[in-house]
């Protein structure tokens, strides 16, 4: 009990003299998940709008997929990336093994998924609700489908929002694409797994504080756009998926 | 179907006046046709063999129970839904380069967008190919015409029931329709909101657009309505000017039943 105690004082005193290793992870961590999450939601938006207004056969096996992709484990998706980026794989001569640029394309196929299947639905609601009035004032399906999204942008917020706390929750993806090499790759889910491994508790349990305080904000930032309007869909889940 | 009587008073075009005899009106150009049109949802036939003209001018109330088909007749004019059988032709406006009518429609619930009311207007009239620069004053002229203009800037969704409705009538209007099509569009409104909304639809009426309204309001029916389209499980079975709908002693039995139900006091 004393030496958690102990650990949590060093930790917090970590977090408020603004420890520059602790900030420089922090920093990383941020700009890898907010990267992936932006190309992520520029993907998954529009992958989401289309299957949501989209006629073609096999279209429910290809719903059912995405819904069950929002199981992935990160770590599977890792692999995947790995396996690509490595010297022998595919796209191995681009040479982003290892680096920041891995991790973000690792989490943004992570949080694409989980973006389309929530927009796929929310755009589909709301299409039962004013499809054909917006049919009826000449916009098209697809059409129809991004105005919606514009109708229900509080509720894409929040959409976008639980995508960034799966993202900069997970330790799975970055720490196979990454490497969790000190200065370079080591985001705040790895820092802590390498430094409760090592013993170093009070940085662990610090970043495990400023993580926990991340995904606070953005769960608060999703209250409060829930607040303001009306058919966000379901509870927040931000972190809640991370693995 | 039971033509009981032409829609309008027409005689052949083109016909000479004599001293002391009436001039003849030419039948105003058909906007839409229906030839023997039918809808199916899956093994449901919700419109079946529908042959009619909506011509420039008209007024129409569509009326019958639930379930009739007045919704999926007002759908299929409007094109929302494509006919299964038979055919629907759009007649290009006289000296028009348009292929066929502008049209509007106005939902028994309209569907507003998470905008300003002014954004909501000119995004239909976007919608509609309306020139940017035009699009500015025709938003003021459409709010102004229904009243609205000073609730501009307001959340569209934060209107009243009424309030919405007189919008989404504004946003028709704006688009200057040929035809305006309407889906019960007072039945979730309380009386005042009831008049106004009435009101707007009779001076659009006068305006020139010819107006196609499905209804379970007689009253309105009369008020509103210079021709009356009666549809009974799918089929069109009356299509007559309105004075004789509620006068005529002949109406088919599904019809004159229709109305003993709805009208009790006029049996």
């Amino acid at each position: 009990m004393d030496a958690l105690a102990q650990s949590l004082g060093l930790a917090l005193r970590l977090v408020a003299d603004a420890d520059p290793a602790l900030w420089r992870i922090v920093a990383l961590s941020l700009r890898v998940s907010g990267t992936a999450c932006a190309l992520g939601a520029g993907f998954g938006l529009l992958l989401g709008a289309w299957l949501a207004v989209a006629r073609f056969p096999g279209q429910g096996l290809v719903v059912g997929a995405l819904n069950t992709l929002l199981a992935l484990p990160s770590v599977v998706v890792g692999l995947l990336v790995y396996l690509l980026l490595s010297r022998s794989g595919p796209l191995g001569s681009w040479g982003l093994l290892f680096t920041p640029a891995a991790m973000v394309v690792a989490q943004s196929i992570l949080v694409v998924p989980l973006i389309a299947a929530l927009t796929r639905q929310l755009v589909a609601d709301a299409l039962r609700e004013g499809g054909d009035e917006l049919q009826a004032m000449g916009a098209g399906r697809l059409l129809s489908a991004l105005l919606l999204l514009a109708h229900q942008r509080l509720a894409v917020l929040t959409v976008l929002l639980t995508a960034f706390g799966r993202a900069v929750a997970e330790v799975g993806a970055v720490m196979v694409v990454g490497g969790n090499i000190d200065g370079v790759t080591r985001v705040m889910t790895t820092a802590i797994a390498l430094e409760t491994s090592k013993g170093d508790l009070p940085l662990a349990l610090a970043l495990g504080l400023v993580l926990l305080g991340v995904v606070a904000l953005v769960n608060l930032a999703v209250a409060l756009a829930r607040a303001r309007g009306a058919g966000a869909p379901g509870p927040a889940l931000a972190g809640a998926a991370a693995g | 179907m039971r033509t009981l009587a032409p829609p309008t008073l027409a005689a052949g075009a083109g016909a000479l006046a004599g001293p002391g005899t009436a001039v003849p009106v030419a039948d105003p150009p058909p906007l839409i046709s229906l030839q023997g049109a039918g809808v199916r949802f899956g093994p449901r036939e919700a419109l079946r063999d529908v042959t009619l003209q909506l011509r420039r001018g008209d007024r129409i109330a569509l009326v019958g129970a639930n379930g009739s088909g007045k919704t999926t007749l007002l759908r299929l004019l409007n094109g929302l839904v494509a006919p299964s059988s038979g055919q629907r032709r759009l007649h290009p406006p006289a000296g028009g380069a348009r292929r066929g009518p502008v049209t509007a429609m106005v939902f028994q619930r309209p569907f507003l967008l998470n905008f300003s009311a002014r954004r909501n207007l000119a995004l239909a009239l976007w919608l509609a190919g309306v020139p940017a620069a035009e699009r500015g004053a025709r938003v003021d002229e459409a709010l102004a015409r229904v009243g609205l203009l000073a609730q501009a800037a307001q959340p569209a969704r934060a209107l009243s029931g009424g309030q919405q409705q007189r919008l989404a009538l504004a946003r028709a209007w704006a688009v200057r329709p040929d035809i305006l099509f309407l889906d019960e569009p007072t039945a979730s409104l309380d009386p005042s909101a009831k008049r106004e909304v009435e009101a707007l639809v009779e001076a659009f009426g006068q305006a020139g657009m010819a107006l196609v309204m499905s209804t379970h309001n007689l009253g309105q029916a009369k008020r509103l309505a210079s021709r009356v389209l009666y549809l009974d499980a799918g089929r069109l079975l009356v299509d007559c000017p309105a004075d004789d709908f509620f006068r005529r002693t002949d109406l088919p039995p599904e019809a004159a039943q229709f109305l003993r139900g709805e009208l009790p006091w006029t049996s």
